[in-house]
């Protein structure tokens, strides 16, 4: 069977110049895959520096990789025919992080659903049109005559980023990448565009890569889960087991930093190693030995392999050495739908 | 025009339109402090009578959502208002002196030396080409006519090593460090002339989740070093109640609840209160995704009566018409709200 949706062992370089002085290895042999047939909500989490925008962009195309690829029903996305291209466009949609930035303030907010309905061709007519753009905002919970004719500066944050649903699920993509959609929005209206979302997922079996720094939303939508560390995996798994019960020890620094609303599950007074970036001597290692409290001396002498823990979770971390190894593409079936929990398809 | 004037509230000052008015152990209190920004569809009123008093050493949360007020709030405080914002009423008595009567030179003098503010965005807030060991001399000279260099650099490596720097930073510049060590220059900054209040607003915001813990607990040791009042503004529960005492909600310019952080959390008075609290999503069990229905209240048009009506799933006959007052329902805890007293 063949993926809609496959990054395998995708690298991404920036800089280098000619001494290789200032590469930056923002995403490090990543693969992931998504299935058309079984709808997942898979998210992508990490903190800044994590490449996690980075893996985003491969996966839509914005940017290309260094090394491995990126496929799109088996092909690889650089090198797509015009009309397979554009179904690619369509069928894989992005929202992104700053609902102030995805609107050229000198359109209507109109512009952002019309445009692409035309483009692709949705509907005959503009009437037929105006019905679809309609539809779309009244999924996300938005009354069409508050919303279209009007600027971006008059509408609320909120109401822009959910514009922004509207707009990808106008398009019946197969595919949402949310990349951070709900960081800038407040908390009142986070709740029901991750609702809108996930309603997408659950309604009309769309995928969506939830890529996000917040675990307690990550564990609301999520089923599965890949945790970032400077560019590479450091755990994966049902969303359930990993941030429950998380075994490396980065993903475990990560819970523990949880800001709880529950004033009484605070915070361990634990200081916490500061030290951030790529510790010395490079990538051959673990990256986070230097704030690693269970630093062993196998961790400086390479990097580590993804250790399968159980059937549903893999660490890449030496603690788990006397684990099996995963194996090449064995890490989709473990983030599989059907294995994690419950996803609720007609 | 239902809501109180501040005629009224201030000729009745002290018992039950202000909260802790009969506590004597406060650092500041702030009296129906008004806000008005000018825009050219009429003022918005950003900061609608917020009254509230802050105890020596504590540390209150100020809570809410884009719009709200909270970092008004805190800026009229600091005196930081510029046009089209004007402060239009009020006081605040910090140990008894109304900082928004001082004549400016006072209150150059008082920012620092007694209240102090962390801004947003650390990054934003230093000087990009001078060194922060400088920055740092610079703010302690400006209020210390008489001290001399002479000890000074002793000094700022004590203060940066209080706040988990190494003392090597005073020669860095802002773009050699990171955005925790900047909000932490931030903060050696704010304590450096030990204020009696700290501002910090939205501190972490743009911190990732392991370096806002450890930011946040530099700052509550250094307060409690200090002794202190921290007012934490955010729109983030979960830091509140990692790091608040007491929190007040804000909404659409108004205080609609203050209490203890542990009440507050645990039973919720104001339906709007409720709501956040139920919008946030925990580790407990999935499916605890609900969002509070309908949108913020625009601040030109404000709602009439109780601005959160047009929202509130328990709404009364008389919320669209009378605008409820901050009354305590429960000792140290307090709610503007008709559902509680008697609804007058």
């Amino acid at each position: 069977m063949t993926a809609l949706l496959e990054a395998r062992n995708v690298t991404k370089v920036f800089g280098g110049g000619m001494f290789q002085r200032n590469r930056t290895v923002a995403v490090d042999g990543i693969s992931l895959e998504l299935s058309g047939d079984q709808p997942s909500v898979t998210v992508v989490a990490g903190e800044s520096g994590s490449g996690k925008t980075t893996l985003a962009r491969l996966l839509l195309g914005i940017i290309r990789p260094t090394s491995g690829e990126v496929l799109y029903n088996g092909q690889d996305i650089g090198k797509l025919r015009r009309s397979e291209r554009k179904n690619f466009r369509r069928e894989i949609q992005a929202v992104f992080q700053d609902p102030f930035e995805s609107y050229n303030p000198f359109y209507k907010v109109d512009h952002v659903m019309t445009a692409p309905a035309s483009k692709f061709g949705l509907a005959r007519t503009s009437a037929g049109r105006r019905k679809l753009v309609e539809e779309a905002l009244e999924m996300v919970g938005l009354r069409p005559d508050e919303t279209l004719g009007r600027y971006p500066h008059q509408l609320s944050g909120g109401q822009r980023q959910r514009v922004m649903v509207a707009r990808a699920l106008l398009l019946r993509p197969r595919i949402i990448v949310a990349d951070e959609a709900v960081s800038m929005v407040d908390a009142s209206l986070r709740a029901t565009i991750l609702e809108n979302l996930l309603t997408l997922n659950t309604e009309f079996g769309i995928s969506i890569i939830y890529i996000t720094h917040d675990l307690t939303t990550a564990y609301q939508v999520g089923q599965n889960i890949v945790v970032l560390y400077q560019g590479a995996m450091v755990e994966a798994g049902d969303v359930e087991l990993v941030i429950k019960d998380p075994k490396h020890p980065y993903t475990q620094l990560l819970v523990s930093s949880i800001p709880h609303p529950d004033p009484g599950k605070t915070w361990d007074e634990e200081e916490v190693a500061v030290a951030a970036g790529i510790p010395a001597g490079g990538r051959g290692q673990c990256l986070f030995v230097e704030r690693c409290p269970h630093a062993m001396d196998a961790c400086r002498d390479q990097s580590p392999p993804k250790f399968l823990l159980e059937k549903h979770r893999t660490a890449a971390c030496f603690l788990y050495a006397d684990k099996p190894t995963l194996a090449e593409g064995e890490l989709n079936r473990l983030l599989s739908p059907s294995s994690g929990t419950t996803s609720s398809v007609a | 025009m239902t809501t109180p004037t501040r005629e009224d509230t201030s000729s009745a000052g002290t018992s039950a339109h202000s909260p802790e008015a009969a506590d004597p152990g406060r650092v500041l209190r702030v009296e129906d402090l008004r806000v008005q920004y000018a825009t050219p569809r009429g003022p918005v009123k950003a900061v609608d009578g917020v009254t509230f008093d802050i105890r020596p050493g504590e540390r209150f949360g100020l809570v809410g959502e884009s719009g709200s007020g909270k970092t008004t709030t805190a800026f009229a405080l600091m005196r930081l208002i510029e046009p089209p914002g004007e402060i239009t009423g009020g006081r605040a008595l910090l140990d008894g002196v109304n900082l928004l009567a001082l004549p400016d030179e006072q209150m150059r003098q008082a920012r620092f030396a007694r209240i102090a503010l962390i801004p947003q965005g650390a990054m934003n807030s230093l000087n990009p080409v001078m060194r922060i060991g400088q920055q740092l001399a610079d703010t302690i000279k400006a209020h210390e006519s008489g001290s001399r260099d002479q000890g000074l650099d002793e000094r700022i490596g004590a203060l940066l090593v209080s706040v988990g720097l190494s003392g090597d930073v005073a020669r860095m510049y802002p773009h050699e460090l990171s955005g925790g060590m900047k909000q932490r220059a931030c903060i050696a900054m704010a304590i450096s002339l030990r204020p009696s209040v700290i501002l910090a607003d939205e501190p972490t915001s743009a911190l990732d989740v392991v370096v806002q813990r450890q930011v946040l607990q530099t700052l509550k040791h250094v307060q409690e070093d200090l002794g202190a009042a921290i007012i934490f503004v955010g729109h983030d529960m979960g830091l509140m109640a990692q790091f608040v005492d007491r929190i007040g909600v804000m909404y659409a310019g108004k205080l609609v609840e203050i209490g203890p952080v542990e009440e507050l959390f645990g039973k919720p008075k104001h339906p709007y209160t409720q709501l956040l609290i139920g919008s946030l999503p925990n580790l407990d069990a999935k499916g605890g995704l609900r969002g509070i229905p309908g949108m913020p209240p625009s601040l030109l048009r404000p709602p009439g009566g109780c601005a959160f009506h047009p929202r509130c799933p328990k709404v009364l006959d008389i919320c669209p018409s009378v605008v409820p007052e901050l009354r305590r329902d429960e000792p140290g805890h307090w709610v503007s709200c008709h559902l509680y007293g008697n609804g007058q």
